[in-house]
């Protein structure tokens, strides 16, 4: 069962003559992927309403099928046949160009995801190098988006989405440092390998069961927040300011291609916390290991977009100033702080008696504590807080 | 007055005599022509670097999600910052006045219901006010406790939904709004029991209430403004000290005492900042004197004071309700002597004003006699509270504008009118 789909993929690859099988091994992992992370789009639209709707003292979407489950292919179908309407002053071909570059590196960056045991398109050495450069490459579709719409609210909403995304790539790096430190290597697969039971014990050795992984995750998810333009950081796309930012000018199918492109990317976000962080494939526990290993990808992969819909329900927006603060004078020496304490744990590694361990421990969280209620003194001063008002009788 | 060339024109402006001597002479009044088009020109933003094109002018509205019905701000940017701000109104205008008095008294009242449609009970309170100020008619006791109840329970529905949609213009993806629309249904669900109709009730008659309320109906009545206080505390949890909230709201689009007084703004808008002045205690109307009720005031004056100031109206205004359905007495709910038809105030005038929700709402009236009003005027609050938005948006960012609107708390509908 574990090996399903790699076996699966030997035996198709097997069908083809020597000379093609390479080319038929990439196009079966890739197929594959666009396959299962484009229906898991419309799956993941369905389940973000439904919950926003619970959250919200609402059914949601009900109509539709059972428990209204093909509410995303209705929604496919309305965008495939809208009109698709191009502005007469737009550049037609960034403005068609767009869409594009904002789901591409998206997809690329799948690449490199180890989806399960020996299940990954590409073995990269460096394949967290590789998640995070084409990630990057998002910012240009966006920018593209609003330039070449000719609209003054996607020209805003584009410089946003670029300030933000550029200022939200360096704590997002930072906070994925020391997972690189610890484990001493850049391939994704490795990664998840150290993150195994080793020998023995019950637990697995998850980087999130250590001080400094725990503080990394959360830093990671805040900045994978802001670099997917989630709540509450949707500023570039701001429904009550600026509308809909980059993607005011389009319609029909090439608007639903933004829409894929951040779903796209918030998988790919939340599979690279899973895979660092959260022990990518491998079970929490030693008797829990017979479930597939892939089974624990997709798990982990929606436990994150859980916590995406959850957030998003809670909370309002920042403010466009405050979410440059945040980066900046928050979240970036916290990163750095977090850095030092994962290079404390790993000096002192293999401490021989139970207080040390203690110590190890107490190390590990006070510091990323101290740092946390110092920056938050010396950032947010002076400290906003509830008022007392008084009464005219 | 003979039709003249632009030449012709152009030298008269200026003073140099008339250019044809059949023109017009000193005893005509030549009013000046134009000097530029005869709309008004855009306004010039000052700055030295506006003249270098950095600023971006954005026109929000009439037809954008967060300027809550038809409204359209010109706003000039620098980044993300305004530096002019221009609220233009008029999309919805409906000619509400002069219909008005094209109609009877008694016809007037529906039409007070679409003024501002979320409070639609106290609009016709303050018209039936007007009137019975006019013509001396007086209201049985049961029908005053009645306007009591309706008026503070359009009070809570029209600030939970408030706050509803300032969450909302914030980017709270809806959820403060549906736990505010959820209380909103209880409420209408009981108006509609009582009025027949959930929004545009037409409830209230001069000398009295059109219906009477049924024991049932007081006793669920009871009941929802028994569960309101829970509503408020989860709203409160979820809001008060939310930190985004708290960042977002405190120390943007502070307006002092002193210009919101200069600037006629009244209701919850003046109360944040620091003027205790609540009708309800300044000229008490109906039997408000009877309620036992505070004021909340707040001192900044920034948008956070103002959401301050309605989560706690609401819990004062529970306060009113519990005491006003206790005390309800049984009676006649309308006065017999009042007519309603062919009814015909002596001539004279009167202002009948009252503490709308969002402010001080007024009707003056003046009467010639007649079946209908000779001139039937209304003090919108919602209008006169949004006159100063520039001044309180000026260096602010765009998405600080759209949560201060929110906080004006406007109705396109009063508006506009």
């Amino acid at each position: 069962m574990d090996q399903l789909f790699v076996n699966l993929k030997a035996w198709a690859v097997g069908l083809f003559p020597q000379p093609v099988q390479l080319w038929v091994s990439m196009a079966i992992s890739a197929g594959a992927i666009v396959g299962v992370f484009s229906g898991m789009f419309a799956f993941a639209t369905w389940m973000e309403r439904k919950g926003l709707g619970r959250f919200q003292n609402r059914l949601g979407p009900n109509r539709v099928g059972p428990w209204g489950l093909f509410q995303p292919v209705a929604d496919g179908l309305k965008m495939l046949i809208k009109e698709d309407i191009v502005p007469r002053a737009a550049d037609r071909g960034a403005h068609f160009l767009a869409p594009l570059l904002v789901v591409t590196p998206t997809v690329l960056a799948y690449a490199v995801l180890p989806m399960g045991r020996g299940m990954s398109a590409v073995d990269m050495e460096a394949g967290l190098l590789f998640f995070l450069a084409v990630g990057g490459l998002k910012e240009f579709g966006f920018l593209l988006a609003g330039w070449s719409s000719r609209n003054k609210y996607a020209l805003l909403g584009a410089l946003r989405a670029l300030a933000q995304m550029i200022s939200y790539e360096a704590p997002l790096v930072l906070a994925v440092v020391p997972v690189v430190m610890v484990a001493g290597t850049l391939s994704l697969a490795q990664i998840v390998e150290l993150q195994g039971f080793g020998e023995s014990g019950a637990l697995a050795h998850w980087m999130a069961f250590t001080p400094w992984g725990a503080v990394g995750f959360v830093l990671f998810m805040i900045a994978a927040t802001a670099e997917s333009n989630r709540s509450p950081f949707d500023m570039p796309e701001g429904e009550s300011e600026i509308i809909a930012g980059p993607m005011v000018e389009y319609s029909g199918f090439k608007y639903a291609l933004f829409y894929l492109g951040e779903y796209m990317g918030l998988f790919a976000v939340s599979g690279l916390g899973a895979t660092l962080f959260l022990g990518g494939w491998q079970a929490p526990v030693r008797f829990l290991a017979w479930f597939p290993s892939w089974g624990w990808f997709f798990l982990k992969l929606l436990f994150c977009l859980g916590l995406f819909i959850w957030l998003r329900a809670t909370l309002p927006r920042l403010r466009v100033d405050q979410l440059m603060g945040l980066a900046w004078k928050f979240l970036l020496p916290m990163t750095l702080i977090n850095l030092v304490g994962a290079g404390l744990w790993r000096w002192t590694e293999g401490a021989p008696a139970w207080y040390w361990e203690a110590a190890r421990w107490a190390i590990g969280l006070g510091l990323p504590i101290l740092g946390w209620r110092a920056l938050s003194a010396a950032v947010f001063r002076p400290r906003r807080r509830r008022r007392v008002y008084r009464f005219a009788e | 007055m003979s039709r003249q060339t632009e030449g012709q024109q152009f030298a008269s402006a200026l003073g140099m005599g008339n250019a044809s001597p059949e023109g017009p002479r000193g005893d005509s009044p030549v009013l000046p022509p134009p000097a530029g088009p005869l709309y008004e020109a855009k306004p010039k933003p000052g700055s030295a670097r506006a003249a270098e094109g950095e600023t971006l002018e954005v026109a929000v509205g009439p037809h954008h999600p967060s300027t809550h019905g038809v409204f359209r701000m010109d706003v000039v940017l620098d980044g993300e910052r305004i530096i002019s701000l221009k609220p233009r109104f008029g999309y919805l205008h409906r000619n509400h006045e002069k219909l008005c008095e094209g109609g009877t008294y008694l016809m007037a009242i529906p039409y007070t219901d679409r003024l501002d449609y979320f409070c639609s009970l106290t609009n016709n309170w303050a018209y039936v006010l007007a009137v019975e100020k006019l013509a001396g008619v007086e209201a049985p006791e049961r029908a005053e406790y009645l306007r009591v109840i309706t008026a503070e329970l359009t009070r809570l529905l029209n600030h939970s939904c408030l706050v509803g949609f300032l969450l909302q213009d914030m980017g709270a993806m809806g959820t403060p709004l549906m736990y505010a629309f959820r209380e909103r249904e209880k409420l209408v669900d009981l108006f509609e029991e009582l009025t027949g109709a959930r929004m545009m009730c037409n409830y209230m008659r001069f000398g009295g209430c059109r219906t009477d309320a049924s024991a049932g109906w007081l006793e669920r009545t009871r009941r929802v403004v028994d569960d309101f206080p829970r509503f408020l505390d989860e709203f409160e949890d979820l809001l008060t000290s939310n930190e985004i909230l708290l960042a977002r709201t405190q120390g943007v689009g502070k307006l002092s005492a002193e210009l919101a007084i200069n600037a006629g703004v009244t209701g919850p808008m003046l109360r944040a900042s620091g003027v205790a002045y609540d009708i309800r205690k300044a000229a008490p109307y109906g039997i408000y004197e009877r309620f036992a009720f505070r004021v909340p005031v707040g001192e900044h004056g920034d948008v956070y004071d103002r959401y301050m100031i309605r989560m706690l109206e609401m819990r004062e205004s529970v306060r009113i309700l519990k005491q006003a359905l206790k005390e309800i007495p049984e009676g006649p709910v309308l006065n017999p002597k009042a007519r309603r038809r062919n009814f015909r105030p002596p001539v004279g005038e009167a202002y009948g004003r009252l503490e709308a929700p969002k402010g001080e709402l007024g009707f003056y009236l003046i009467s010639d006699g007649s079946p209908r009003p000779y001139r039937f005027r209304i003090r919108a609050p919602s209008f006169i509270n949004l006159t100063i938005l520039e001044d309180m948006c000026l260096g602010h960012t765009l998405q600080d504008a759209v949560i201060i609107l929110g906080s004006v708390d406007i109705v396109m509908g009063e508006v506009d009118r």
